[in-house]
């Protein structure tokens, strides 16, 4: 009995090495509130929750075997998983499965797989691995190549057309190269250059993304159209007031008045029922999620685990906060959905993925503090 | 700070040659620094946002929720019943199901139809109505397609219902008149609601009441008496969804049913006079001349109101709307008719009262009259003339030659002024809208009538041939049967006019209370009572032994009539015939009234086109008050109800 018990004491021991406490703690106390919101946006769906359940799972197997990869080994897979993932989008722009009238899927038997989220974890991969092998002759030629990496999948998903992820995409890779030491004046250049473009990139958007950045800046404009779900977003989080209307209890919500309320706007869901503390609290969760990553990413011993980690920490903070600002009407609406909240196994999956190489990082991390 | 940032920048652009392990670490430190307060702030803000939406403007959202939430349901109440005066039911509301299309929420409206087509029946009427009442409706509206399912119906398709999104089955409240084409003019008919009913609506301050009711009187006592009818609509407050579905009902105030309507019309009278007109075209008015209640109201042709209900179907419409004999015209209130004949008895009692005449006078007709000056003759209907001729013999064997001296030697501002008093050329005030005056000529009137510029002034001049037509019920005359019919009335009731009423009393459905409407003496006409008398036996000759002596062979009671024959078309000395096209031919009028002693019923007939009065509208009158008086229907008795055609005549006077 004492034998057994040691057993598994040790399976476990084996089992949670490499998993770093703080991290999983915050990141299943947010994977919980979004399986409870799920449940009530649903209108508890079995199937939906079902779904998300055995996603949970697989996310959480990969994750842990990620976590138990050395951080240089990841490194190595680095490139090939790039061009991979290239060649994955190349194939989706050729012959991926149209939904809602974009191209953004990729069947494969049984499942169907979005290739644009394999890249959110490629492309830092990718790019930290080459300053690693730059590290001490960086020059700017080496950031112009890295631009080239960020434009070839921004561009790629851009077409599909997904501009959330290509936004996602774009920043992540943008982030390596701040951490990698890219000069401010050239940051300020290209946000300046960013900003001069914008009237010439205006006319190449899709109309709906054009509607709904003038619906952003003026939601009143068209509010049973391009404003609707803008709107409808902030009445659920206003009309939740400080304690909210209680779980299941939504109006917003269970009226079908609320749209995507179990993916993209899942955050007005939560902020209905749950009102202002239960959007402190999810806000809170995020900080200690974001904190431990940053805590992690602090420590972290070589080039490329500083700059993967740094990046995976950053890609976090701007979903939560892209989303919802956007739920909250602080952004124009993009496809972005609340990480670890929003329904959705391929994004789920991907999140987890960031974890594991964040745990693998911290399993790796420098022995001394400096 | 700033040493730093320059520092940085110009390592960007001029590489080092000795790269620190430490200075990278502590540089890529600070830039996580940066990162993380940048991050806090971020959601520090966020939570800012919060705040200002779930507290700040709590409120404000709470009240965008709740009315996005609560939706006011009108309920329509229900439309109160008319019936006939023994409580025969003519109107009545009942509740169906209807197949309902919510235009803005089909993408293809006819594959719907197609689809629906198939499970429940939908013929091409069906489609035709749809499509016009889809273009009269707003567009958030839902419009029926299909009325009156069948409980089969709707069972089939509430299984499908799941394949037709914007697709409802509604009960509604129909309007049902069992009594079809009878009396359908006087009980008219409710159809649905337009823009025009809309400002009559606003017009009375009723908006919130009108809201859940589909439908609106639009002709006769269904017009009329709208407000009576209609009821209070009650208000359910109910949860929807997004789509508009109501999920549940949050607080409920019943609709108040409206008042049922009790006509004066004796509906198997009604139905006794339409039968009498068989195919012919024309008008019945039959009034109670004690009370001014309306017994019978005919107009002929007539139509199913019925298809009115459910908004008519396009080519129902244009049949009737196109008809040479127009269905949809309401003779008795809107149709003005030369009187013809039928007015020398009210001239006889000018006459009288101005002195210009005694009974006993005489006359002599040579069979024409001639204004002193002028060869043209007018001629009376006997060839030959009625040789001495007074007062009595005048109405007995309808002379034109007395009226036209008579008419003649007054001037026609007198004979307006006094005739007014019968109520020609204004209205009865009969309580149903839409009557018109029709026309009784006078200096005053013809200058009014001829002011156009089009005109000239010996257009506007009251000429002495002018008085001559008019002195024997032609020329400017136009008369509508009711009035003509409240005239007889007024005679009937020893000078006392009654004001026309169709509703003799109003029912409050919530106390089941009873209102009599009551009848109201308007005024008395400024005649000797010796006068009237002579008048009225006059008129009872008439019957007896003068023009409509034929009509009433063998009658159990005494009754008083005049006939009357109506010019539509000059013969200029061609024989009336048979050859002479149907709709070129003479009205025929019939007044009368009876017992002559103790009237119970005064009437007055017209049939169109009909020819001599004594032969088309004076066996009309006969089936009418047999049936009335008598109860008798029509060829029980001998004699009785046998309508001739107008056949050739050479000495036949009217």
């Amino acid at each position: 009995m004492e034998k057994l018990g040691a057993l598994l004491g040790k399976v476990w021991q084996l089992i949670v090495r490499r998993i770093d406490s703080y991290l999983m703690a915050a990141a299943l106390a947010i994977a919980g509130v979004g399986m409870i919101t799920l449940v009530s946006a649903s209108d508890q769906s079995v199937g939906r929750l079902t779904s998300q359940a055995l996603s949970l799972g697989f996310a959480l197997v990969l994750m842990w075997a990620i976590a138990n990869i050395a951080p240089q080994r990841l490194a190595r897979v680095a490139l090939p998983l790039y061009l991979v993932a290239v060649a994955l989008l190349v194939a989706v722009a050729v012959g991926g499965t149209l939904v809602n009238g974009s191209r953004r899927w990729l069947s494969i038997g049984i499942a169907r797989f979005q290739p644009s989220e394999l890249m959110k974890i490629a492309l830092p991969l990718m790019l930290a691995w080459y300053f690693q092998r730059r590290e001490t002759r960086i020059h700017l030629f080496d950031y112009a190549l890295a631009l080239v990496l960020i434009a070839v999948p921004v561009v790629l998903v851009r077409r599909q057309p997904d501009l959330g992820t290509a936004l996602i995409i774009g920043a992540t890779g943008f982030y390596v190269l701040y951490l990698a030491g890219l000069s401010w004046k050239v940051i300020i250049g290209l946000v300046a250059i960013g900003a001069a473009a914008a009237p010439l990139i205006w006319p190449h958007l899709h109309d709906y993304q054009q509607e709904r950045i003038l619906t952003f800046l003026d939601p009143s404009r068209d509010p049973l159209g391009a404003g609707y779900h803008s709107s409808q977003a902030s009445i659920a989080l206003g009309s939740g007031g400080v304690i909210g209307k209680g779980w299941l209890n939504g109006t917003q919500t269970h009226l079908d008045f609320l749209p995507e309320r179990h993916t993209d706007f899942i955050f007005a869901v939560f902020g209905e029922e749950f009102g202002l503390i239960g959007a402190s609290v999810l806000l809170l969760l995020y900080v200690l999620l974001i904190g431990r990553a940053l805590a992690i990413t602090m420590n972290a011993s070589t080039m490329f685990t500083r700059l993967v980690s740094g990046a995976i920490t950053l890609m976090f903070f701007t979903y939560a906060f892209v989303n919802m600002a956007m739920v909250s009407g602080v952004l124009p609406v993009v496809g972005v959905p609340l990480p670890l909240v929003s329904f959705g196994g391929t994004a789920l999956i991907s999140l987890f993925i960031g974890l594991g190489i964040l745990m693998s990082v911290q399993a790796n991390r420098k022995l001394v503090s400096t | 700070m700033r040493r730093l940032f320059s520092q940085r920048g110009n390592r960007a652009f001029s590489p080092p040659e000795l790269k620190d392990p430490e200075r990278e670490s502590l540089r890529f430190r600070r830039r996580l620094l940066i990162a993380g307060a940048l991050m806090i702030t971020a959601f520090g803000g966020l939570f800012g946002r919060f705040f200002y939406l779930q507290v700040i403007q709590h409120g404000h959202y709470q009240t965008l929720a709740e009315s996005n939430r609560v939706a006011i349901v009108p309920i329509a109440p229900n439309r109160g019943v008319i019936t006939d005066r023994n409580g025969v039911v003519l109107a009545q509301s009942y509740s169906a199901y209807t197949l309902e299309i919510m235009p803005s929420r089909v993408t293809n409206l006819e594959a719907t139809i197609d689809q629906l087509a198939k499970i429940v029946e939908v013929q091409p009427r069906d489609r035709k109505r749809f499509k016009r009442l889809l273009d009269e409706s707003k567009r958030l509206e839902s419009v029926p397609l299909r009325t009156r399912l069948t409980d089969e119906e709707v069972a089939r398709f509430a299984v499908n219902q799941y394949r037709f999104p914007g697709v409802d089955i509604k009960a509604r409240l129909f309007r049902q008149y069992p009594f079809g084409e009878i009396a359908s003019q006087l009980i008219g008919y409710v159809s649905r609601i337009n823009d025009k009913d809309l400002e009559r609506i606003d017009d009375w301050n009723e908006t919130a009441n009108y809201k859940g009711s589909d439908y609106i009187g639009k002709v006769g006592v269904e017009l009329s008496y709208e407000r009576e009818l209609h009821g209070g609509t009650g208000v359910e407050e109910v949860e929807v969804d997004s789509s508009g579905r109501a999920v549940r009902t949050l607080s409920r105030t019943p609709p108040v049913s409206g008042n049922n309507l009790r006509l004066a019309l004796d509906i198997q009278l009604q139905k006794i006079a339409e039968e009498a007109f068989g195919t012919r075209r024309g008008a019945l008015v039959a009034i109670d001349p004690a009370t001014g209640e309306i017994l019978a109201y005919v107009s002929r042709p007539g139509f199913d109101p019925n298809l009115f209900v459910d908004g008519i179907d396009p080519s129902s419409w244009e049949q009737l709307n196109d008809s040479p004999d127009k269905p949809l015209l309401n003779r008795p209130l809107r149709g003005a008719y030369p009187p013809g004949s039928t007015i020398k008895p009210y001239l006889a009692l000018a006459a009288l009262t101005s002195g210009k005449r005694t009974a006993t006078q005489t006359i002599f007709d040579p069979g024409y009259y001639q204004i002193a000056g002028s060869t043209h003759r007018f001629r009376d209907d006997k060839p030959g003339g009625h040789g001495y001729v007074d007062m009595t013999k005048s109405i007995v064997a309808s002379c034109d030659t007395y009226y036209y001296m008579l008419a003649g030697e007054t001037d026609i501002d007198d004979t307006y002024a006094f005739m007014s008093q019968f109520g020609f050329g204004q209205k009865t005030g009969i309580d149903l809208e839409g009557e018109l005056p029709g026309v009784l000529p006078s200096r005053t009137w013809k200058r009014e009538r001829f002011s156009g510029s089009n005109y000239r002034e010996e257009h506007r001049k009251w000429y002495l041939g002018d008085s001559i037509s008019a002195g024997i019920g032609q020329g400017y005359n136009a008369f509508t049967p009711l009035q003509q019919a409240q005239a007889i009335a007024i005679i009937a009731n020893d000078g006392v006019a009654m004001r026309p009423r169709a509703v003799k009393a109003i029912e409050n459905t919530r106390t089941g209370a009873l209102r009599e409407l009551p009848s109201e003496r308007t005024h008395a006409l400024a005649v000797k009572p010796q006068d009237l008398a002579v008048i009225k036996k006059a008129l009872i000759g008439v019957p007896r032994e003068g023009t409509s002596a034929a009509a009433f062979v063998g009658s159990k009671y005494i009754s008083a009539g005049k006939t009357g024959t109506a010019q539509v078309y000059s013969l200029k000395g061609e024989r009336y015939s048979a050859r002479i096209d149907e709709h070129l031919r003479d009205h025929a009028w019939y007044a009368a009234y009876a017992p002559a002693d103790k009237p119970k019923i005064a009437l007055a007939v017209l049939v169109e086109n009909g020819g001599f009065g004594a032969q088309a509208a004076a066996p009309i009158a006969r089936i009418v008050l047999d049936y009335y008086l008598l109860g008798q229907k029509p060829g029980a008795a001998p004699g009785a109800g046998k309508v001739e055609p107008p056949r050739e005549s050479d000495d036949e006077s009217d």
